[in-house]
């Protein structure tokens, strides 16, 4: 299960709708092991495409490493589809590759409604998981 | 003196769960040999016959070896070399 505050879930949905029709991705940093995302960072996607997305390799180096320095890791990685369901495809899951994080799917395809979900991607295997929203 | 190498989660199986190995070399492609041979399986993730593999960044000290000469990057002791996944997607 996913257990995150509601701020941050409006920070990611909120980002989602900025960039769409494009691709969203981000982090959501949390302390090692407390399985609590805490920090929430909006990245670029590098490709700027509807349809897919990647990280920028030196805005990931340096988020990566603040997170080390914070003894952080990225417990929810997110990104948009724009056109589809919040599902993972099948390039989301080939190219998963944090174990340990939520990887969070959000769906921006309808106007008025935003799809929320979240899932564990590991071997290759997708793991729908419930999420529970705490409201401030 | 040597060079660090920081593992990321998904490949420490290669390397008995360290976060990070040492090795040598002049170059990149020397110092991959070079931890292959501790580490039976690693070059693989990170290397395939055209160069390095697309979804796997490599960082010397803070550069993007992409941006410096990919394997033929030159190396030396007391550098620092990071490899991360790529996060991307569809």
């Amino acid at each position: 299960m996913l257990t995150i505050d509601r701020a941050i879930v409006d920070q990611i949905v909120a980002h989602a709708r900025a960039d769409h029709p494009d691709e969203a991705c981000g982090v959501v940093a949390g302390a090692i092991g407390s399985d609590r995302p805490a920090r929430f960072v909006k990245m670029a996607n590098a490709e700027r495409s509807p349809t897919f997305y990647r990280f920028d390799s030196m805005e990931q180096f340096q988020v990566w490493k603040e997170m080390d320095d914070h003894d952080e890791e990225p417990v929810v990685i997110y990104h948009s589809h724009t056109a589809t369901e919040a599902y993972p495809s099948r390039t989301d899951i080939s190219y998963a590759s944090e174990p340990n994080a939520h990887y969070v799917l959000v769906s921006t395809r309808d106007d008025d409604e935003t799809e929320f979900r979240s899932y564990r991607i590991a071997d290759g295997e997708v793991t729908e998981e419930e999420v529970s929203v705490v409201e401030a | 003196m040597a060079i660090e190498v920081r593992i990321p989660t998904i490949l420490r199986n290669y390397t008995d769960g360290a976060k990070a190995v040492e090795g040598g070399g002049a170059t990149l492609d020397e110092l991959f040999a070079d931890l292959e041979a501790r580490h039976p399986g690693l070059r693989d993730r990170l290397v395939d016959d055209k160069g390095l593999r697309r979804f796997v960044n490599v960082y010397l000290n803070d550069e993007d070896v992409r941006f410096l000469g990919g394997l033929d990057t030159q190396v030396s002791d007391g550098d620092t070399v990071t490899v991360l996944p790529a996060v991307a997607g569809g």
